[in-house]
């Protein structure tokens, strides 16, 4: 069964890197944005999975690490082409400043949020990730000088040498050089001692503890390095449409990360991937056919949910 | 100081409506273990079943009773058809299934009423103010609120501290296995409770119509409100519940009344209310964040 699960993956590769010329084949530019939005999304899914899947962390508030990489971009975007920061700093816009800069923030937030609410667990870890995020939601609602309700634009996207800041292509196997870069990245990560410790933390917390583990440094590290990669998966997007908005951290922004990785399979890496890709494929596919696709979409879920537990990966199998 | 008493009283105000969604939240989680996001659905049902009913021409108090029943009916309907399946199951399962009732229940709603917010008038005999202190006219609308929400907060007390299925629901809550093996039908006791939790929900939403506008996706932001009222207080329980809401009540209106006026002091005006709005809507997070860091189980925990 490996097989089959290596000609699958092989396949979804070569997909993704045939993807535009593909789409020009066939005369549907609009399939590069859609998988430039896959691979966005997969970053931030694939993130989550490292707290849902391996360590046991249900966070329902990643959409506020994947905002505040994004408003990251976009304020620093708003202060390269008007005023310094409080007449200090100045804005930038060059990727290699601005997306470091980005996944700092996010990973910092992440840190300040984790340590406060890892010093609970179950239930109530849920509601206060959750607050939190909203707590962040109402922030940027309310900063009007950065647009506040109706968001921020910047006209160009972060420059990188040598590439046309135009060039949808070129931003497409960007953001597919960064998926595989993060997946490359966290599949190290669980394969090494602290990814061990992770997963020992999922199955069994107080035999770690018990074996003289700290479980809430553990626990902590992994919620900060899966904030950097929301603010990274932000960073991204924000490029994406060049625009952000308090959207990016609404609640179901944060619920749509989690179904990604239980759709698509927790604890596997992959499977965040498949899930971000069915999701945006299922969202647009329903949304041509009626306007209230959320009417479908809403018992689809409580339907995987109750009978396809290991979701689209397990299926696969 | 008269503009403070009327704050305090706003803060008791939406404290109650808090209660309302908490003590059915925090009931639910407590007997079954289940946390469930619907419960937002079931507000916005209760409010929509209300504003319709009054547009009909029915009385108020008809009005109020048929959102508890709405929300009550959709409440038993879903927990005997989904709910029952996720008691066992991860806070994650849950989580998910709940979500997408909501997707659900929103746009259904949607279809059914459109997303144009809909009007409820505050009835006649409740409309006007009284004066509670010479001087301070209040809404008496407001104060009717206030009084059903202690009327419900003693009617919980009674039911659970002093009834027979109140003494199920506390032994439900601590020992499940032991009062199915005395033969207690514990499907119908979750059913009950969830039906209960469901009516508050909606009664809470039907009251709140002729306050705020009634409209899809409403019972999503005061959900996490209610989360964080559930946190503060500790899960689980009822007095915690009550403890929790009337906090965060009081300090949501006091920071939105006051925090702007009191920047105003020390910055310039229109920087003050764009930060003084800000800071105020996140005042019942810091509030989160301090009792976290003093008591990581909430005020009140629940068991011990």
């Amino acid at each position: 069964m490996v097989n089959r699960r290596t000609v699958l993956s092989a396949a979804g590769l070569l997909l993704a890197l045939l993807l535009p010329p593909l789409a020009t084949a066939l005369g549907k530019p609009d399939l590069v944005t859609l998988g430039t939005q896959i691979a966005i999304y997969a970053i931030a899914a694939a993130s989550l999975d490292l707290l849902i899947g391996y360590t046991g962390l249900s966070s329902f508030g990643h959409a506020a690490f994947f905002g505040l990489g994004g408003y990251t971009v976009g304020i620093l975007a708003f202060h390269a082409a008007g005023e310094p920061i409080f007449g200090l700093l100045p804005g930038a816009t060059e990727a290699w400043i601005v997306w470091p800069l980005a996944i700092l923030t996010a990973a910092t937030a992440a840190l300040a949020i984790g340590a406060l609410s890892l010093r609970t667990e179950g239930v109530s870890f849920i509601m206060i990730t959750l607050a939190f995020a909203e707590m962040f939601f109402f922030l940027f609602v309310s900063l009007k000088t950065y647009g506040g309700d109706d968001g921020l634009g910047f006209r160009r996207r972060s420059g990188l040498p040598g590439i046309a800041p135009r060039d949808d292509v070129a931003f497409y196997y960007i953001c597919l050089a960064a998926l595989a870069a993060v997946l490359f990245l966290f599949s190290r990560l669980v394969r090494s001692r602290f990814g061990q410790v992770l997963q020992g933390i999922r199955q069994n917390p107080r035999r770690m503890a018990a074996i003289g583990l700290s479980t809430y440094r553990y626990k902590l590290a992994a919620f900060t390095i899966a904030g950097a990669g929301a603010g990274l998966s932000g960073a991204l997007h924000a490029n994406l449409l060049r625009f952000v908005s308090p959207d990016m951290l609404h609640w179901t922004m944060s619920g749509d990360f989690m179904i990604m990785v239980v759709l698509g399979g927790a604890g596997s890496l992959v499977g965040p991937v498949i899930g971000a890709a069915a999701m945006v494929l299922l969202q647009s596919w329903l949304a041509q056919w009626t306007e209230h696709w959320m009417i479908v979409m809403g018992p689809i879920l409580v339907l995987v949910v109750l009978f396809a537990r290991r979701g689209i990966l397990g299926w696969l199998r | 100081m008269t503009l403070l008493l009327e704050q305090m009283l706003n803060g008791v105000q939406f404290g109650v409506m808090l209660f309302l969604l908490a003590a059915g939240l925090t009931l639910v989680f407590g007997v079954m273990g289940l946390i469930n996001l619907a419960h937002s659905s079931l507000y916005m049902i209760g409010a929509f079943a209300a504003a319709w009913a009054g547009a009909h021409g029915w009385s108020f108090p008809l009005a109020l009773l048929a959102g508890a029943g709405a929300a009550a009916l959709t409440g038993i309907a879903i927990e005997v058809a989904v709910l029952k399946r996720l008691y066992q199951r991860d806070h994650m399962d849950q989580v998910l299934a709940t979500f997408g009732m909501i997707l659900f229940f929103n746009e259904a709603m949607a279809m059914l009423f459109g997303r144009q917010p809909l009007m409820a008038t505050v009835p006649g005999f409740l409309s006007g103010s009284v004066e509670i202190i010479p001087g301070v006219p209040y809404p008496l609308y407001r104060l009717a609120i206030i009084a059903v929400g202690i009327a419900v907060a003693a009617l919980l007390y009674v039911l659970i501290s002093h009834t027979r299925a109140g003494m199920l629901v506390r032994a439900g809550a601590t020992h499940r296995d032991m009062v199915r093996a005395l033969g207690v039908d514990i499907g119908l006791l979750t059913t009950g409770v969830f039906a209960l939790g469901a009516a508050l929900a909606g009664l809470a939403g039907a009251m709140t119509g002729p306050l705020l506008s009634v409209q899809v996706g409403m019972g999503d932001r005061i959900l996490i409100t209610t989360f964080v009222v559930i946190v503060v207080g500790g899960i689980g329980s009822v007095r915690g519940a009550l403890a929790g809401s009337m906090l965060v009540g009081m300090v949501d209106t006091l920071a939105r009344a006051y925090l702007p006026g009191m920047l105003k002091t020390v910055m310039v005006a229109t920087e003050a209310d764009a930060i003084g709005a800000g800071l105020s809507s996140m005042a019942i997070f810091i509030l989160m964040a301090a009792v976290l860091l003093i008591r990581p189980r909430g005020l009140f925990p629940a068991h011990g």
